[in-house]
């Protein structure tokens, strides 16, 4: 027989109560790995943001278009390898429902996927792309959740372009890892930029912003300076920032709620010491008597101290994993539940080591006192305690 | 026959927030090897308290306490932590067994401590549940168990790491009369064969009768029958 079965034995005590704070772990663990997977997700875009991409856009702010012309002269800055551009355009896709909201962008298709290598198209869809004004590449997920083909045709009503808009489907588009935004629909921007010619809108010519691939990435910050120096006395002056800047920017407008959702998550391991810590002082209580009969024998603090500390690892540990284990299903069927708001939705390594890692010093940390006051306890006072 | 336990000069006193409660005064006491005593006194007159200082699970606030030559008082708290699982064993009152371990598990207890091979072990606990006559029982949990059987389970877990010493702290006051008298015939045969040294403290002047020695504690001070 060896300590370990004593530690054992004694969770089987109250069954019960064990399985009971075995259970409230589990979900809190679950609780904290879905929340912690939602704020990763949310800043997903800041890390799959490429080193080698800059984005140029309005100095005043990102809803005020810059004039397509800055393409020719963004190409010839030094370092500069590809431009591309894109426009945000919004519209509606059958109402205004969550589950019929993705991201709907004029493009350049001469470009854009040179500039994301990472969405992959298959050539000969790339170039009926390039030929067809009203077509339009769509993402893998997006095609999955809507049920689009090649071929489909996309209605959408315009509100910051008015009017009826129809895209052709002609090739959908997957990504080259997980990291990669699959949810998304990319049009031609030449026809958006015909009807914005016969309406005189306000963005003809205009882009929304332009996306620069550098040869370099170490120089980054220097050609984003010749950049915005091209521009400093232009009526349309420019800020350039690396695409990780610019998505975190996006992030930042959300912030409040990310870090309201950050600490609930961290309420939530609070909650799971309170109830284990709790059980274990209960449990140390009922046993005070016991540790002084073993001190009695010949055992020491430290068998005591690891008697004590051992059944509140073994607890939290297994409510730990088994939470964990569930995180991953419940998870995966939220992601599937809401593709186009979060377009990757998977539980990253840093999450697991954050749920194990908690589930560990939550184990500790709820021993702490129950070990320090039975390790202190004089022997015959724990004797002469009743059960 | 040498002296195991020499008691010189003991006092004890408890501190309660200010108040200072005398329990022992200036006891002093010879305990020859192989000897049966028993301690008797009314209540609150310090035999428990005597019993802890001498077993090592208290400390006395002035004189010397020497066991086979080592004197106690002076151990730290895992030298004598240590010395106790070599030299003593225990019989309470309420028997005080792990109420999740079998019979044979809970004799087993005190030899965790030392360096024996599991077949060792296995030897040593099966041949002192037999001396206790439970060796049918070594399987069964303490509540399956009656009190008698329960505080034979107790003897056979304080001699199975073979102490130099038995302590037992009312070892028959939880017990009927036909239970308490196979206890006391049992610690008699510890002592007679296998020459035990045993000090018992006990309200019950029959199970005193079956010591070698009575000695009466008063108010803190003993008195020599």
């Amino acid at each position: 027989m060896k300590i370990l079965k004593l530690i054992y034995k004694n969770l089987l005590r109250h069954k019960l109560r064990s399985l009971l704070t075995i259970a409230g772990i589990a979900i809190a663990v679950l609780a904290f790995g879905l929340l912690r997977t939602v704020v990763t997700a949310w800043s997903y875009g800041v890390e799959a943001a490429s080193a080698d991409r800059l984005i140029t856009r309005h100095a005043v702010a990102f809803i005020f278009p810059l004039p397509y012309a800055y393409k020719g002269q963004l190409e010839q800055v030094e370092g500069v390898k590809k431009v591309s551009f894109a426009s945000w355009f919004q519209g509606i896709y059958k109402d205004q429902s969550f589950e019929n909201f993705f991201p709907r962008l004029a493009v350049d298709p001469e470009t854009i996927f040179d500039v994301y290598p990472e969405f992959i198209l298959p050539a000969d869809q790339l170039t009926t792309f390039k030929q067809q004004r009203n077509s339009c590449i769509i993402g893998r997920k997006l095609a999955e959740q809507h049920n689009f083909k090649i071929g489909d045709v996309i209605p959408v009503t315009g509100d910051i372009y008015p009017g009826n808009w129809e895209f052709t489907v002609v090739g959908i588009y997957s990504g080259k890892d997980k990291t990669a935004d699959e949810t998304q629909m990319f049009f031609n921007w030449e026809y958006l930029n015909e009807r914005n010619r016969q309406t005189e809108s306000f963005a003809t010519d205009q882009v929304g912003w332009y996306i620069i691939q550098v040869d370099d990435p170490n120089r980054a910050a220097s050609v984003s300076e010749a950049v915005d120096a091209l521009y400093v006395n232009s009526p349309a002056k420019t800020k350039t920032e690396t695409e990780k800047a610019f998505q975190q920017s996006f992030v930042s407008l959300s912030g409040a709620i990310i870090a309201s959702m950050e600490v609930v998550s961290y309420v939530i391991i609070g909650i799971i010491l309170m109830v284990l810590a709790n059980t274990i002082i209960m449990a140390a209580r009922e046993r005070i008597r016991e540790y002084a009969v073993l001190k009695t024998l010949g055992f020491t603090n430290f068998h005591v101290v690891g008697l004590i500390a051992g059944e509140s690892l073994f607890i939290s540990m297994l409510g730990g994993a088994v939470g964990l284990l569930f995180t991953f299903p419940v998870c995966q069927a939220f992601g599937e539940a809401f593709p186009t708001m979060f377009p990757v939705f998977a539980v990253q390594p840093t999450t697991i080591a954050m749920a194990v890692g908690f589930s560990v010093l939550v184990g500790v940390i709820a021993s702490v006192f129950p070990a320090y006051r039975s390790a202190t306890m004089r022997i015959v006072d724990g004797l002469r305690q009743i059960g | 026959m040498s002296t195991l336990v020499e008691v010189k000069n003991v006092t004890k006193v408890y501190k309660r927030d200010t108040m200072e409660i005398p329990v022992l005064q200036n006891i002093s006491l010879d305990v020859p090897e192989g000897e049966f005593l028993a301690l008797m006194g009314p209540s609150g007159s310090g035999k428990t308290t005597l019993l802890n200082l001498i077993s090592g699970i208290d400390q006395p606030t002035s004189g010397s306490i020497l066991v086979g030559g080592t004197d106690i008082a002076k151990l730290n708290e895992s030298a004598l932590a240590k010395w106790r699982s070599n030299h003593i064993g225990f019989v309470f009152q309420f028997y005080n067994l792990m109420p999740v371990l079998t019979a044979f598990e809970n004799v087993e207890l005190p030899l965790l401590l030392t360096n024996l091979s599991k077949k060792e072990k296995k030897q040593r606990v099966e041949a002192v549940l037999s001396v206790v006559g439970l060796a049918d029982r070594m399987d069964h949990y303490p509540k399956q168990l009656s009190g008698g059987q329960q505080q034979r389970v107790a003897i056979a877990r304080a001699i199975v790491s073979d102490p130099t010493l038995i302590i037992g702290d009312e070892p028959t006051g939880d017990l009927d009369r036909k239970s308490a008298e196979e206890i006391l015939v049992l610690l008699s045969r510890l002592n007679s064969e296998f020459k035990k040294t045993i000090i018992m403290v006990t309200h019950d002047p029959h199970a005193a009768e079956s010591a070698h020695t009575i000695q009466h504690l008063d108010k803190g001070e003993l008195k020599s029958n």
